[in-house]
């Protein structure tokens, strides 16, 4: 039993202090400088040395791969020269019919699939933050429950849930007239897009929600003695105000979109006939890697995490105008 | 549309919306918990059925119970390997997270303590590389950890489990927010050397902060699927996850589907025991992410 407004007040706005550098006296003599910038660095040094090694060397060493090819003499690959190759990978990787539907089909699915997602996560994290919801703790954790679980196991029970054989939704729905089979070639996109929308829109909404609750109460009573209530209060007041909350979640969308890969790697083990081994990109980039082609398969991930730095920045950016104008 | 009054305040609405209002409301986060909690639901019950009984039956209600038949198939199919992968997966999150959580403290700790040059374009780097997210760095990793001969290992799964630069991030903020300036100018004053003011003063204070680090990058881990898959060939070195859906595609060559549904049943029980016992750490991690 918690009132919205002791919900509120229970978790206060964590308000962060500005990082500040600390002070150093004018006549403090440099070395003293040199000294914190030391320590500093014993500090990041056991991090800096696994990020550079794990995160950013495997991106030179990608980028370098994606400007060379290996040529192989002889009938079984008995001598290979590696040869500077220019663009040509990345003129392949544009060629490459797969790789570019599979970008296509995932972008399709996204601008589908997101909006969906977080609309719902919206919804429902405004129902619980309005008056009339009950038994909040218990709906949040109920939304929030498939999240703890690893995508790989959701993908493989949803591949069981979605068969036509033991599903327990197809029986339902054939009973009144609606005859699917949500692995078919037709409905397999609707099925990863629902998988995804299951393990994410609790997370999503949470963030939503977390958001909410920082709205100071000033604001709301004084909507509310204006006479804004309901969803006019929820749309003129409360969803501008988690602007910043929704933008967080898009960002996280896009990047979550653009990785696509267990959800339909699980359903092409399962021999879904739906789902091809090369429907997401990524998928299409590490097949190629097995064929030998690593070379293309390098210049392919470049254009994909490109490509996702520039959506999810762009977007980052768009907003921020946006707001800036606003 | 009688949800259009929700949050109306009571001393306004009449009786008779105010209990529509309330109808609406928790029936549509009702239909919402159904969604996410019936599969679930029935992944539990399904993992009780006798093994011929899956097809029979109602989908979601217990039939032919014989739970204690299917655990021991698991644990015994292809020689016991389902408590390897277990093992496999419990080393991974555990060793990746501590690790990571304690470079991330010091990282954050020394990001936001210490004033230098280039500290900003440090912690800029590392926030651009959260952007870029892991699945796209594994392709490249795989390229580089073939090239060192340390695919199919321990080493391959492990190393890049323990950077976090998200870790980095938050251990910033949560540095900033719990480690008061002054006490750590108190145990200098003291002749506290800087290691010895970071580990008794500093990370005590935030321990709290940390766990929420630890409880992400643990699950993080736990969850990974691709990063094992491609680096990863012996059946004998997979995480848990690798495994079931390994068994899933086996379906065809003779593994019952009792089985990936039970070891599946099975996997996710310690997870969601850590989960609900500590959900309030999630949702402190969530906001100092979110609402900076």
């Amino acid at each position: 039993m918690s009132s919205p407004s002791s919900a509120r007040t229970a978790s206060p706005p964590r308000s962060v202090p500005a990082v500040t550098p600390r002070v150093s006296p004018a006549g403090r003599p440099r070395r003293a400088g040199r000294r914190t910038a030391l320590t500093a660095s014993g500090f990041l040094a056991p991090f800096a040395v696994l990020f550079l090694t794990m995160m950013v060397a495997p991106i030179c060493y990608a980028i370098y791969q994606s400007f060379f090819t290996v040529h192989r003499a002889g009938l079984f690959g008995g001598t290979q020269s590696t040869e500077f190759a220019g663009l040509s990978n990345y003129a392949a990787a544009f060629g490459d019919h797969d790789f570019i539907a599979s970008i296509v089909r995932v972008v399709l699915l996204g601008c589908v699939q997101v909006p969906v997602m977080l609309g719902l996560a919206l919804l429902l994290a405004l129902l619980l933050d309005s008056r009339s919801a009950r038994l909040r703790k218990s709906f949040r954790l109920a939304f929030f429950v498939p999240y703890a679980l690893p995508g790989a196991i959701a993908a493989v029970m949803w591949s069981f849930l979605l068969a036509k054989s033991l599903s327990p939704f197809t029986g339902p729905l054939s009973h009144i007239g609606i005859d699917v089979d949500f692995l078919s070639p037709s409905w397999v996109p609707v099925s990863i897009g629902n998988m995804i929308t299951w393990g994410w829109t609790g997370y999503n909404m949470l963030i939503i929600y977390s958001a909410l609750q920082t709205i100071p109460a000033e604001v709301l009573e004084a909507a509310a003695l204006d006479g804004c209530t309901g969803w006019r209060l929820a749309w003129a007041v409360k969803i501008p105000l988690v602007r910043p909350a929704l933008v967080l979640t898009t960002v996280f969308s896009i990047i979550g979109t653009a990785q696509m890969y267990t959800e339909p790697a699980v359903l092409v083990g399962a021999r879904v006939p739906g789902v091809s081994p090369k429907f997401s990109p990524i998928m299409n980039t590490t097949l190629g890697m097995d064929l030998g082609g690593q070379n293309l398969a390098a210049a392919e991930s470049v254009v994909l995490a490109l490509l996702t730095l520039v959506l999810s920045f762009g977007f980052l950016k768009y907003t921020q105008r946006k707001g800036a104008m606003a | 549309m009688s949800v259009i009054y929700a949050g109306r305040p009571t001393r306004r609405a009449p009786r008779g919306t105010e209990i529509a209002s309330k109808v609406a409301v928790n029936g549509v986060l009702g239909l919402m918990a159904l969604y996410t909690l019936i599969p679930l639901w029935w992944l539990f019950v399904s993992a009780t059925k006798k093994s011929g009984y899956l097809y029979t039956g109602a989908p979601l209600w217990f039939s032919h119970f014989d739970l204690v038949a299917n655990v021991r198939t698991v644990f015994s199919f292809e020689g016991g390997i389902f408590s390897t992968w277990l093992a496999n997966s419990a080393l991974y999150s555990l060793v990746g997270a501590t690790v990571s959580t304690l470079l991330s403290a010091m990282a954050g700790y020394a990001l936001s303590k210490f004033s230098f040059r280039g500290r900003e374009s440090v912690f800029n780097v590392i926030l651009a590389s959260v952007l870029i997210p892991a699945p796209m760095f594994a392709l490249p990793l795989f390229l580089l950890m073939a090239k060192l001969d340390l695919t199919n290992s321990y080493w391959s799964v492990l190393l890049p489990s323990c950077v976090s630069p998200f870790g980095v991030y938050l251990c910033r903020i949560f540095a900033a927010a719990s480690v008061p300036d002054e006490l750590l100018e108190a145990a200098r004053l003291d002749g506290a050397g800087e290691g010895r003011t970071f580990f008794q003063v500093a990370l005590p204070l935030m321990a709290p902060a940390l766990v929420t680090v630890f409880l992400f990058q643990f699950v993080g881990i736990w969850n990974n699927y691709l990063l094992p898959s491609l680096m990863l060939n012996s059946s004998s070195l997979q995480p848990v996850t690798v495994g079931l859906v390994q068994w899933r595609s086996e379906f065809a060559n003779g593994v019952p589907p009792l089985v990936p549904i039970t070891g599946a049943a099975l996997s996710l029980l310690p997870l969601l025991v850590a989960f609900v016992s500590l959900q309030r750490f999630w949702r402190n991690g969530l906001t100092a992410g979110a609402v900076k």
